[in-house]
């Protein structure tokens, strides 16, 4: 448990220092702290599977941010800047809502099960009888890749349609800086 | 996009062979142990994403590389869907998981689809990811050739 509240606490001062620090470089490197310290966290309590992907989704957030900055600007422009006035009452309803809703969080989540003893009733059924319905020894494959395939199979095509979106979008882009010299 | 230091470059052609492997690994062991299609296809992207940094890339090569990722990730889509199909046509509903007739269990031929269909998913991830990086950082060389 103890483990946990220090990643916690390491994620919380890195989000902060993400924020409030000038150079993109840094930022970028403090927000790499906080996903590589969501990925320790995903160690301590035993979730390996989503470990691996999240470092290795971390290592390209990184690398991308780093190549984009190294070759634009290093300055975040918006840091230090004194609020504006037409912004203040903005900031006051959108605080007193945030507070509303920790006072009503707290009384749902004293509701929820204890951290560390989970309500297991599909779980339960999975763990005892997934590797003699399915072959497959690591249970985390046999739940995606069998009993809740379906889910698999959308999130396939969700991964299809961003990519194919994002290479449209990309492209579209391309074409009209390619064509307006000529029509000048 | 240019490449970086003869250092960045000796390192990159050591590491990225080894890296492209260990992504095969766990795409195949996804049954088995820790990991699976999702992550596996996204070490191999790795792989391929840093020796594009590391070497820089021509105009050629990104428009080759572009057609290869496009082909891969429908490539693992229609694999996803056939997989899928082999249950129905066996006579069981979609994705139906035929594991009782191939391979002993913890072994690694057993699990019946989640083996290929890990497969499938490993390449539409790393191939995805692979045109999405070709997108946005090489759009200049890339995206030019309209339809």
């Amino acid at each position: 448990m103890t483990e946990i509240y220090v990643v916690l606490i390491a994620m919380l001062a890195a989000a902060v220092v993400a924020i409030e620090v000038k150079d993109l470089l840094a930022a970028a490197v403090a927000m790499g702290m906080v996903g590589f310290s969501v990925a320790i966290a995903f160690i301590l309590v035993q979730a390996p599977d989503l470990a691996i992907v999240q470092i290795v989704v971390e290592i390209l957030t990184v690398v991308f941010f780093a190549a984009v900055i190294l070759r634009t600007t290093h300055t975040d422009t918006t840091v230090g800047k004194r609020l504006k006035q037409e912004l203040v009452f903005p900031a006051v309803v959108y605080g007193g809502f945030a507070l509303l809703f920790m006072v009503l969080a707290c009384r749902v989540f004293s509701e929820l099960p204890a951290f560390g003893e989970p309500v297991m009733r599909v779980a339960r059924d999975y763990i005892a009888i997934g590797l003699q319905q399915t072959g497959a020894a690591n249970l985390v494959a046999a739940v995606i890749l069998d009993f809740r395939a379906y889910d698999t199979l959308g999130e396939v095509v969700v991964l299809f349609t961003a990519v194919v979106g994002v290479l449209t979008v990309v492209r579209r882009l391309g074409r009209k800086a390619d064509k307006k010299p000529e029509e000048k | 996009m240019r490449g970086m230091t003869s250092i960045v470059q000796t390192v990159a052609g050591l590491v990225a062979g080894m890296l492209f492997l260990y992504g095969c690994y766990i795409t195949l062991h996804g049954h088995l142990t820790p990991g699976g299609g999702f992550a596996g296809g996204v070490i191999v992207a790795a792989s391929f994403i840093l020796m594009s940094l590391a070497f820089g890339s021509v105009e050629d090569s990104e428009r080759s590389s572009y057609r290869f990722s496009s082909f891969f990730e429908s490539l693992g889509g229609l694999l996803f869907l056939g997989v899928g199909l082999v249950g129905y046509f066996a006579g069981y509903a979609f994705l139906n998981n035929l594991w009782a007739m191939v391979g002993r269990p913890l072994h690694l031929v057993s699990g019946g689809i989640i083996p290929l269909a890990n497969i499938a998913i490993g390449l539409k991830v790393g191939a995805g990811l692979w045109a999405i990086f070709l997108a946005l950082g090489a759009s200049q060389y890339v995206m030019k050739e309209g339809p």
